[in-house]
């Protein structure tokens, strides 16, 4: 009897929790490509029906996309994809390394923030496609004013967060630099910087996605390459299969970007992770 | 024991300090009130009051991280303006000092990188201490793989490779269970011996001020000024169980008791 209860406890402690546990997961991803695979039939089903020129059906997108990525007919894609990816990364790299600056200075200082903010804030609130006309005066059609908008727009969500993370860095880290001889740079850099990466990274992944908008955006108004550039082509040229294909490019390019940054942040946030379950239990 | 030849040289001196938040303005609060004390090279001392009498404030103060409103502290002759290199301070709270993006090696580091100690100096000293407080082998994990115990054993690591003149705690163990309090008092009292070292440690705990020190300070309740001095004088090295079941230690124990429930003095 008693050793009827211990076999109980064990197997409700060790197999079948971990088995429901894994079961649950796979239940999950199930249920998600279920829901996925369902949209695309409805998808099929209704655009077949319909039989609209705007509207092709997704089979026929993805053959489309298929063959100008791996079949060499047509555009050469890398001559657009490749421009296009190093605008969004140059303007997003160089506006997300001035946000983290700038963000580091004015959260650690409190009279910059009181002189400064009214002026993010007003920044922040202007839309950054506002400025395109105003870049295209000053900067002309090529690559420069395209990651100057990028980077531009993208600041913003970096530069709050920052500052938003420095704010919040526990005291007494601070004090414990003091207490041990901390500089200056140090502050900033050992202490204020990894913690305040949590919130970073939360501003980093919101600067991406508008990033892909802009360079979007940049690319249809004046540009001779570029996704952004194909997309409008095609549609001004009444290619609809073309412009899905873009659309859908253009989906998994911000799709791959997002999950390369959560890799990263999985990696580099390690630690936030560890210490929040740490703290948990 | 300690050696007596260098005890008689104060090394802490804390003259007639204050502290009152918000001086003038509604919200004013004294903190501490006229409050002196020596440390002398080589003791252990704790200061002991009331929960939420000032003591921490007090601390703040004499590690140079608050400077005072009144009086002044002096490390070793020099005034106290900033936190002086030859101290170091053991927080409470561990989990908010320990670095948790920094491995248990790389925290320990931290307050040596601008000793300008040579690499291997600098390793030799993060194994001694880790050694010290019997972590030798956690040097690659985070503070949060860690019980509350052995982080706390971190941060005494870190300061032990500070090697700092005098080391302040402010009531390090107040947040571990009481088996682990016990290794931590012992783990501290074999370290203090070891290396000769100066301790001021800040407790709320009667029987911890006594257990450990020296010298026992006791505290009013707030505004915190100093009631009285005890002179320890238990034999070492102390134990747990015998230590405590000494009658001096019983008596001792009462007497700073009877001091801090004491009425205020007017």
């Amino acid at each position: 009897m008693v050793g009827a209860t211990r076999s109980d406890r064990l197997t409700t402690a060790g197999g079948p929790s971990a088995a429901r546990r894994l079961g649950g997961v796979a239940n999950a991803v199930a249920l998600r490509l279920a829901v996925l695979a369902g949209f695309l039939v409805v998808w099929q089903l209704v655009t077949t029906a319909s039989g609209s020129i705007f509207f092709p059906t997704p089979v026929e997108i993805v053959e489309r996309l298929w063959q100008t990525v791996f079949g060499g007919q047509g555009t050469p894609i890398l001559d657009h994809l490749v421009p296009s990816v190093a605008r969004l990364l140059g303007g997003w790299t160089i506006g997300s390394l001035a946000g983290i600056a700038v963000g580091l200075a004015v959260g650690a200082s409190g009279r910059l923030r009181d002189y400064l903010d009214p002026l993010i804030h007003f920044g922040r609130a202007i839309p950054p496609p506002a400025l395109l006309p105003l870049f295209l005066v000053l900067l002309g059609l090529g690559d420069v004013m395209k990651v100057a908008m990028i980077a531009f727009g993208i600041v913003w969500p970096v530069l709050l967060n920052t500052i938003d993370g420095v704010q919040s860095v526990d005291s007494q880290y601070l004090d414990t630099g003091r207490v041990y001889g901390a500089t200056r740079a140090d502050r900033l850099l050992r202490i204020m910087l990894p913690a305040a990466a949590p919130k970073i990274f939360a501003g980093l992944r919101i600067s991406l996605s508008i990033a892909v908008i802009l360079m979007v955006i940049s690319e249809m108004v004046a540009a001779t390459n570029g996704v952004g550039f194909l997309l409008i082509q095609s549609q001004r040229t009444f290619r609809m299969l073309d412009m899905w294909a873009w659309i859908l490019l253009l989906g998994i390019l911000g799709y791959v970007l997002n999950t390369a940054l959560l890799a990263v942040e999985r990696r580099v946030l390690r630690w936030h992770q560890g210490a929040r379950r740490g703290a948990d239990t | 024991m300690s050696a007596t030849s260098p005890r008689s040289q104060v090394l802490l001196d804390v003259d007639h300090i204050g502290h009152v938040y918000g001086r003038g303005g509604r919200a004013e609060h004294v903190a501490i009130r006229d409050c002196s004390f020596q440390v002398r090279q080589g003791e252990f001392v704790s200061i002991v009051g009331p929960s939420g009498c000032g003591k921490t404030t007090l601390l703040r103060c004499a590690s140079g991280l608050l400077q005072p409103t009144d009086g002044g502290v002096s490390l070793g002759a020099v005034p106290v303006a900033g936190v002086p290199r030859d101290l170091a301070l053991v927080f409470q709270d561990y989990s908010r000092s320990l670095f948790p993006w920094l491995t248990v090696r790389r925290n320990v580091d931290f307050p040596l990188r601008h000793l300008g100690l040579a690499k291997p100096e600098r390793a030799a000293r993060i194994e001694r201490s880790l050694d010290d407080v019997g972590l030798a082998g956690a040097a690659d994990k985070y503070p949060w793989q860690l019980s509350g115990g052995m982080q706390q054993r971190v941060a005494i690591a870190r300061a032990l490779a500070y090697e700092p003149a005098v080391l302040l705690m402010d009531e390090p163990f107040a947040s571990v269970d009481a088996q682990t309090r016990a290794d931590l008092e012992d783990l501290m009292l074999a370290v203090w011996e070891r290396h000769a070292s100066t301790v001021l440690f800040v407790t709320h705990d009667i029987d911890e001020s006594v257990y450990l020190a020296d010298r026992v300070i006791v505290l009013s309740s707030s505004p915190a000024s100093v009631v009285a001095e005890i002179e320890v004088g238990l034999p070492r090295p102390r134990d747990q169980i015998e230590t405590r079941s000494l009658d001096a230690f019983v008596a001792l124990r009462a007497e700073v008791a009877r001091l801090i429930r004491a009425p205020r003095r007017a």
